[in-house]
């Protein structure tokens, strides 16, 4: 599967995963799945909301009535569903077995890493077809550098 | 025929169809069939055990099955079958440690835990994985630490620097006659291996304070708060938003309770509800006001119910709300609290990023050290003793209340109590000397100043009041 990008969304989600931190942050990434081509675009990001209220430092969970939201206003903008990005607070950027028991085929996963509150390591996995692994998928241009004014604004929960 | 609705990840496997007609009288029946036309989506919809993985949902109209009869729930031909993902993931902070495993013995142990449905097998090592520290091993902290060890909480840490006293066993349940004298962490350890040995209680016999909060909090996943003072207060809960940690938290007086869950992501904090402490001698402590003992056992296991719930992630938590315990009448009352945008620590503006002095913010040791003012005379017990035993002209003056009186008093005092100070202020004569005590020394200070108000000028307060003449007169004087 290849990955592509418009610019901004990675921008998008480092940035919600910033503001979001100590907390795991999610959300949907939007865009077309062209499975000839197998080839994912994301053509934005949708912050959603962590309903894991008792462990949202390492968890989370999109419950399935904002799912529905979202997969209908993609539909009605004339896009779909194509991944879920998520951070991991003070952790790398792979998934882990829990994400791995609980993923969907067809979709990006993307991790990023937020070390203190600044968004680090960011990668894309695709769940095989048998569910057993992740593969990590290349996200295109992607570009590790970020604004200082949101570096500025993440501190704010440092320590 | 009911249609089933597909969501996007698994179209691929429906020949890229959004929408499919399929035969069923139920759910079951129609899933069924959707997966025998389309086999792929097996291994996506259900389990290795036959049963839908735990992130599909299905709704049969608006409605989720969960609610209805599960898969045995009817659909008529018009109605639509949506498959609708929940989305779920995150750090396996769990994942890298050994598989949880548990003994006969242990299975033994938790079986009523591991035959409730909300609980089982895998909430047992959510438990067992859990690491949960109680700040103080007091009031609150015995009966949260007896219940969350007995529930198979793997880890168990303890902060507590403190003595037990034959005080703390009309409510401290952790410690028993025998452990008086012992640090209260030792005591709380050999308590705690007794109830389960299968667990690890971490001891750390220190203050917390801004120096080491950080550090002893990181190490943990949930932290509750048994502190019987504000600063300590304060600080648990700016560390525990600092760090993310949900404060369980429950304070006590007299008769009275509360209990919360602070710092969960979304939801406010203490400061939120109190954004700063009272004036330091405005709430009295459990040591001056007293506490019904029974009341730390309702708040303890009340934030045992929270930190277990909160480990298991089932039902829900005090997280927005406020309860209040009135023991006398026997009420329950939940206030919604909101987080406060504005709020120092964890509102959207942060200002507070760090941990800072707790004592001077709580105004504590400055309004204490201006309210003995430099105008009131003191007088040590040895020196009353020996005026007494001159026959010195004075009166000795006791301002305690009445039932402090009735356990224990210096003979040849006088009874006037604070409370009554005022309207029964007539009785007393201005030229006379007063020698001024109380339990130990700050009552009888504040009856010192409104005496002088009223004009008394011979007076002096005995500094330690009547827990230091117990302790340095008569020790056979029952101390309180």
């Amino acid at each position: 599967m290849k990955i592509q990008l418009e610019n901004g969304v990675l921008q998008q989600v480092q940035a919600h995963a910033e503001s979001g931190y100590p907390a795991e942050v999610c959300g949907f990434l939007l865009g077309s799945l062209d499975l000839e081509k197998r080839e994912i675009r994301v053509e934005g990001g949708r912050p959603a909301t962590n309903e894991r209220v008792d462990a949202a430092h390492r968890r989370y969970l999109i419950e399935p009535a904002e799912y529905r939201t979202a997969e209908r206003e993609a539909t009605d903008a004339g896009t779909q569903i194509v991944g879920i990005y998520h951070s991991h607070p003070d952790a790398p950027a792979e998934p882990s077995t829990f994400d791995l028991t609980h993923a969907w085929p067809n979709q990006v996963y993307i991790i990023v890493s937020v070390n203190h509150g600044a968004a680090g390591d960011l990668k894309g996995w695709v769940l095989t077809h048998d569910r057993q692994s992740f593969n990590q998928v290349k996200i295109s241009d992607y570009d590790a550098r970020r604004s200082p004014a949101r570096v500025e604004g993440a501190t704010c929960l440092r320590f | 025929m009911p249609e089933v609705l597909v969501p996007t990840p698994l179209r691929p496997y429906t020949g890229n169809q959004a929408r499919l007609r399929v035969e069923g009288e139920t759910v079951g029946q129609a899933l069924d069939a959707l997966v025998r036309r389309h086999p792929d989506l097996r291994s996506h919809l259900y389990g290795e055990d036959g049963a839908l993985r735990n992130f599909v949902n299905v709704y049969v109209g608006e409605e989720d099955i969960r609610y209805r009869q599960q898969e045995d729930t009817v659909v008529a031909p018009d109605e639509e079958i949506s498959i609708v993902p929940s989305v779920a993931g995150g750090i396996e902070a769990l994942a890298e440690a050994p598989p949880i495993e548990f003994s006969n013995e242990e299975i033994r142990r938790y079986s009523r835990h591991l035959i409730m449905p909300e609980v089982t097998l895998g909430g047992q090592r959510k438990l067992k994985a859990a690491n949960v520290l109680l700040v103080g091993a007091g009031g609150l902290g015995s009966p949260l630490a007896l219940y969350l060890a007995a529930a198979g909480v793997g880890r168990v840490g303890i902060v507590d620097h403190d003595v037990v006293d034959e005080s703390n066993l009309q409510r401290q349940v952790l410690h028993g006659t025998r452990d008086v004298g012992r640090p209260k962490l030792e005591s709380a350890r050999d308590r705690l291996h007794d109830v389960n040995p299968h667990i690890v209680v971490e001891t750390h016999e220190t203050r917390l304070t801004s120096a080491n909060a950080l550090e002893l909090l990181a190490d943990y996943d949930i932290v509750a708060d048994g502190t019987d003072n504000f600063p300590t207060r304060y600080l648990v809960n700016d560390a525990c938003v600092l760090l993310g940690k949900p404060n369980v938290y429950a304070s006590i007086f007299r008769f009275d309770g509360q209990a919360s869950v602070f710092g969960a992501p979304g939801g406010p904090c203490y400061r939120c509800l109190y954004p700063e402490p009272p004036p330091p001698g405005l709430v009295p402590s459990c040591a001056e006001g007293g506490v019904l003992g029974v009341l730390p056992g309702l708040l303890g296991t009340i934030q045992a119910t929270e930190t277990i719930k909160l480990i298991l992630g089932i039902g829900e938590p005090l997280v927005g709300r406020l309860l209040l315990i009135d023991a006398l009448g026997l009420t329950f009352r939940t206030l919604q609290l909101r987080k406060d945008p504005s709020c120092p620590v964890c509102g959207e503006n942060p200002t507070l990023q760090e941990l800072i002095d707790y004592e001077q913010f709580c105004g504590i040791g400055t309004v204490q050290d201006g309210r003995i003012s430099s105008d009131i005379e003191e007088i040590t017990v040895l020196e009353l003793r020996a005026a007494m035993d001159r026959g010195d002209d004075v009166t000795l003056l006791d301002v305690r209340e009445r039932h402090e009186w009735q356990i224990c008093h210096i003979d040849g005092g006088q009874l006037l109590p604070l409370s009554e100070l005022q309207a029964r202020m007539h009785e007393l004569d201005t030229s006379r000397t007063y020698y001024v005590h109380c339990k130990s020394g700050v009552r009888s200070a504040e009856a010192i100043e409104r005496l002088q108000e009223a004009g008394f000028t011979r007076l002096k307060n005995v500094a330690g009041g009547i827990a230091a003449w117990a302790e340095q007169i008569d020790p056979t004087m029952p101390t309180y």
